[in-house]
């Protein structure tokens, strides 16, 4: 593991980045999970972003792009001498979709938490809606636990939500380290196993299943 | 559905703040600084001009050591797109240098993939 800086500066070494972004509707702890994986304290930013109008068209000729600043948290995990990678936490809303889209591009995938209590899992939907119009990024499914959450299997959430039948769905408590970076382990772990049937150049041979160690 | 907590309206006043401190751009000279491309000042750096802003200042200072640009923003509690444009000016004079941030590709090596899986199964 590489130790982390007093200043909180990266190791001079490291020359690459990643970033996974971290989607959901409100309050369904994606700060929570960036809070508890990242080594440098939670940060929160702000993005300028051009404002989605609500099915209003702008005034014509009024040469006034509007834009609005939304709120960010990122976080931060250096995993090797050279590479670091940073998490983004965005709100899955319709008007939020300006940055989401450029955040997305060029990430490794997307962990999608999900709240399965009652009233709450509606609010989800649009946040899938986006990853299938806006982008071909991998994604997977976190449920988070929350006390009342009642227990629902992989394929009922799978019917609900209407997922592929290979899109991973996993339970985690985004407080909890080890929860969170099962997650993420299991979001790039689906990321590299279908990289390896996506593009045609890519090595077409499976790949080796690993059991992971909790 | 009401956000139970629209933090966006803290920002409500900086809206204009970005065109402001970037002289009018809303756009940086070069495309290519990502929220996570890291930065750090050039060893040893070129003097600035004497033209140059405080916040160009104060970001050269705190590019001392390596952080991604969305770090950079957050310490210096500037708007990313702010940040991005005053860095890539400051690319540009030779000042900062950047280092590669996310690829600008579809989907990423399946080599980088496996270095961040390996690297989160070792913590
Ligand atoms: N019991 C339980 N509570 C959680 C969990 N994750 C988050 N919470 C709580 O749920 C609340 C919302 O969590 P946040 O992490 O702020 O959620 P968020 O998705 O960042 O919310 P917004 O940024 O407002 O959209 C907080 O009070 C958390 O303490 C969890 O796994 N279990
Ligand atoms: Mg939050």
């Amino acid at each position: 593991m590489v130790s982390v800086r007093s200043d909180g500066y990266l190791p001079g070494t490291v020359t690459k980045s990643v970033k996974i972004l971290v989607v959901g509707s409100f309050g369904v702890g994606k700060t929570t999970l960036i809070g508890a994986v990242s080594e440098i304290s939670p940060l929160r930013t702000e993005e300028i972003v051009t404002q989605v109008s609500e099915g209003v068209d702008d005034l014509a000729g009024v040469d006034d792009k509007r834009t609005t600043t939304v709120a960010m948290d990122f976080g931060r995990i250096t995993l090797d001498d050279t590479l670091a990678l940073y998490l983004f936490g965005t709100p899955g809303q319709r008007r939020f979709w300006d940055l989401w889209e450029g955040l997305a591009e060029g990430a490794a995938g997307v962990l999608v938490l999900v709240d399965t209590r009652p009233g709450r899992l509606e609010a989800s939907f649009e946040v899938f809606d986006q990853l299938e119009i806006g982008t071909e990024l991998p994604f997977v499914v976190a449920v988070n636990h929350f006390p009342d959450t009642v227990p629902h299997s992989a394929d009922e959430l799978r019917t609900a939500l209407d997922l592929l039948p290979d899109t991973p769905v996993l339970d985690c408590d985004a407080r909890d380290r080890g929860s969170a970076l099962a997650a993420l382990t299991t979001l790039v772990q689906y990321a590299v196993d279908t990289s390896a049937t996506g593009p045609a150049d890519a090595p077409q041979h499976l790949p080796v299943s690993q059991e992971m160690v909790s | 559905m009401t956000p139970p907590d629209d933090r966006s309206r803290e920002y409500r006043d900086s809206a204009l703040r970005p065109y402001v401190l970037t002289k009018g751009r809303a756009r940086p000279s070069r495309n290519t600084i990502s929220v996570d491309t890291l930065l750090i000042a050039t060893d040893p750096a070129p003097p600035l001009p004497i033209s140059a802003g405080r916040q160009e200042r104060a970001l050269l200072a705190m590019c001392r050591g390596l952080l991604s640009l969305v770090e950079v923003a957050a310490r210096l509690e500037l708007p990313v797109s702010v940040v991005r444009v005053l860095a890539s000016d400051l690319v540009d004079s030779g000042h900062l240098t950047a280092r590669a941030g996310s690829p600008r590709s579809a989907q990423l090596p399946r080599e980088l993939l496996q270095e961040v899986l390996n690297g989160l199964r070792a913590l």
